[in-house]
């Protein structure tokens, strides 16, 4: 495909288009992309971040990450900061159905070689213990007023259940627990999705996998040690899932919300109704953050909860503790929010609510935010490839504030789930897998196949245009091993 | 039943078609539809319980959405999968009301080959329109 006539390259992988492209436009919109990564994208996202830069109180740009791929309002990958102070909105389209949706990577003191002889049944055991698929019940039982508390506490609840350590609090982002999350902002039908879902993977592209990283995939050394990969072919245990049907449940809740006044009441024309939002400093817009931030918090303690099975499986099947196995969590990120940040705009500090769907947030060094382990550092990030073919740990680095600390989220899809279940089936894929030392467990052999890693984009471009463009900095790149795939 | 799945609509998710001579045929195809994106042998799904709800909305599609949302809804806080078993779509003052009672069992993954879990019924491109033959309505499922 020839690349649009409308795109303006601005550096090797900085793409620009002008407000004049469409009326209403803010602000530029700015893709972050590899020429090979622009020729794949499809037309509707760019139709969709020009959207987002005609949304009141936009900053700077709207940007695209390089996994970018069409969504709903946004597109996946969409980043856009709102000035509060200057009648910025809220949009659940610029978050997602699925609210902190995130990543979370655990280490391990055992090698592949140690590891290795035992995969079958440590992926067999994580299949059990780690419930994944439709409507899938995880084992806390909880009340709907238990269920209420929890949303306001996230990961703290869990530790304090005694399903996780002290340590894991400060190595997940906002520290496991969102303030301000009101759960009387929260429908009963979002409490009963949610009553039985904590310490489950879900289904779609949720996983669960054990890697490990070769010496060849070390990009910085002191980073890699700072990080906790020390030792060569170490297996680390890397997840993805969210806030289930319960985030789901107030990002639909409060999109019927907000079409209602979004532009009766306040006047701002529906584009597209997936972009449905309100003022921040509205009745509504405030109601919707405290209701988004129980869905952050049921996220935190979804993946402490599932953790924590992770914890118990390792430690039953090599007879020793969770502590000896030195099964220290990494960092936790989210991918699906908003959250309000300061950042400086034309010299001076504003607070801006930033939307991040698709997008993690990626702090650089020395940032207010970023765990006190990582201050030199700057945030880990952790982005998953496809089953087949690896995922990174990767650093936020200063240059980053262009795109207010943000970078991609993983491989993004290219092809339909309809299409790649019609091109491969579930059966023959889990075994060319297991050809390539990936084994493999899943639900669904349907499922199994709509995630084909053909039916992505490759994850080393997606990495190649982030550093190219100055988002982050690669760490180490690690390769799967064995998966549980929801 | 008459749906159609879509290729090239979503390509993280799900989209499609379904049809039907009136409403209530519309609405319960696409129910089907939603049904047989998470179990792929929805015919196994056994008339064991029931489950009755009314809704009403001043928009007509918002009440397709509304009652999409409702077969998700089932499946994740009771774990039910469920059928249409009748249905009646109608207007009511200014805007639109329907009753139905839909039947089905919990999820047995040992009798239900699971697909993949439907979380939201999105407004992309969300269209119930009027065609030559009845009613057609396009729908993107979030998975």
């Amino acid at each position: 495909m020839p690349i649009p006539e409308f795109l303006n390259r601005c550096a090797e992988a900085v793409w620009e288009i002008s407000p004049s492209y469409k009326e209403g436009m803010r602000v530029p919109a700015r893709i972050f992309a590899t020429e090979k990564l622009i020729d794949a994208m499809e037309p509707s996202v760019y139709e969709q971040i020009t959207n987002v830069a005609a949304l009141p109180g936009i900053t700077d740009y709207a940007f695209c990450m390089p996994d970018g791929h069409s969504g709903y309002g946004f597109p996946i990958g969409g980043v856009a900061a709102m000035d509060v102070d200057r009648d910025g909105v809220i949009s659940p389209g610029g978050i997602g159905f699925d609210i902190n949706c995130g990543m979370r990577l655990v280490t391990t003191n055992l090698t592949w070689n140690e590891v290795q002889p035992h995969i079958r049944t440590l992926v067999d055991r994580l299949f059990e213990r780690v419930p994944a698929g439709v409507g899938s019940k995880g084992f806390v039982k909880l009340s709907p007023d238990a269920f209420r508390r929890m949303v306001q506490e996230g990961a703290c609840w869990c530790v304090r259940e005694g399903y996780g350590w002290e340590e894991d609090l400060e190595l997940t982002e906002e520290e496991g627990c969102i303030a301000g999350a009101d759960a009387s902002k929260i429908s009963d039908r979002a409490v009963q999705r949610g009553l039985t879902q904590i310490g489950t993977l879900g289904s779609g592209n949720h996983y669960l996998e054990i890697q490990t990283a070769p010496p060849d995939g070390i990009a910085d050394d002191t980073l890699a040690r700072a990080m906790g990969i020390t030792i060569p072919n170490q297996v680390v245990v890397m997840f993805h899932c969210g806030s289930r049907g319960f985030g789901h449940q107030v990002a639909t809740d409060y999109l019927q919300v907000f079409l209602k006044v979004m532009q009766e009441k306040y006047g701002i024309p529906i584009r597209d109704r997936e972009l449905a939002c309100a003022p921040f400093d509205s009745p509504e817009g405030r109601d919707y953050f405290a209701a988004m931030k129980c869905g952050i918090n049921m996220s935190f303690a979804n993946r402490q909860v599932i953790l924590h099975r992770i914890r118990e499986v390792f430690s039953e099947i090599f007879g020793r503790s969770a502590e000896d196995l030195g099964m220290h969590m990494v960092y936790d990120v989210s991918h699906n929010t908003a959250k309000l940040e300061r950042h400086a705009v034309d010299g001076e500090e504003r607070r801006l609510l930033v939307h991040r769907k698709g997008a993690t947030r990626a702090f650089g060094p020395g940032m207010e935010g970023v765990p006190e382990r990582y201050r030199e550092t700057g945030q880990p990030v952790i982005l998953g490839g496809s089953m087949e073919s690896g995922s990174y740990l990767l650093a936020g680095v200063p240059e980053g504030s262009q795109a207010f600390f943000s970078t991609a989220h993983g491989s993004g899809r290219t092809m339909s789930r309809t299409r790649a279940r019609k091109q491969w089936h579930g059966r023959d894929l889990q075994r060319h897998l297991e050809s390539q030392g990936i084994y493999v467990r899943s639900t669904s052999m349907r499922g199994l196949a709509e995630e084909a890693g053909a039916a992505y984009k490759s994850i080393d471009d997606v990495i190649a245009a982030a550093e190219s463009a100055g988002l982050c900095r690669r760490v180490a790149r690690f390769s799967p091993v064995g998966n549980v795939k929801g | 039943m008459p749906y159609e799945y879509l290729d090239d609509v979503a390509i993280a998710d799900v989209a499609f078609h379904a049809w039907g001579a009136d409403l209530a045929e519309v609405f319960r195809a696409a129910w089907e539809a939603t049904l047989a994106v998470m179990v792929s042998n929805p015919e196994a799904v056994a008339l064991r319980e029931t489950r009755t709800f009314t809704l009403e909305n001043d928009a007509l599609d918002m009440l397709l959405f509304n009652f999409l949302q409702e077969a998700i809804y089932l499946k994740d806080a009771e774990q039910l999968l469920l059928h249409v078993e009748s249905l009646e779509v109608f207007a009511e003052g200014n805007g639109h009301c329907l009753h139905a009672v839909a039947a089905g069992e919990q999820l047995d993954p040992d009798r239900h080959e699971q697909v993949v879990d439907v979380k939201a019924v999105t407004l992309y491109d969300f269209q119930l329109k009027p065609t030559d033959h009845g009613w057609q309505a396009t729908v993107v499922l979030d998975i």
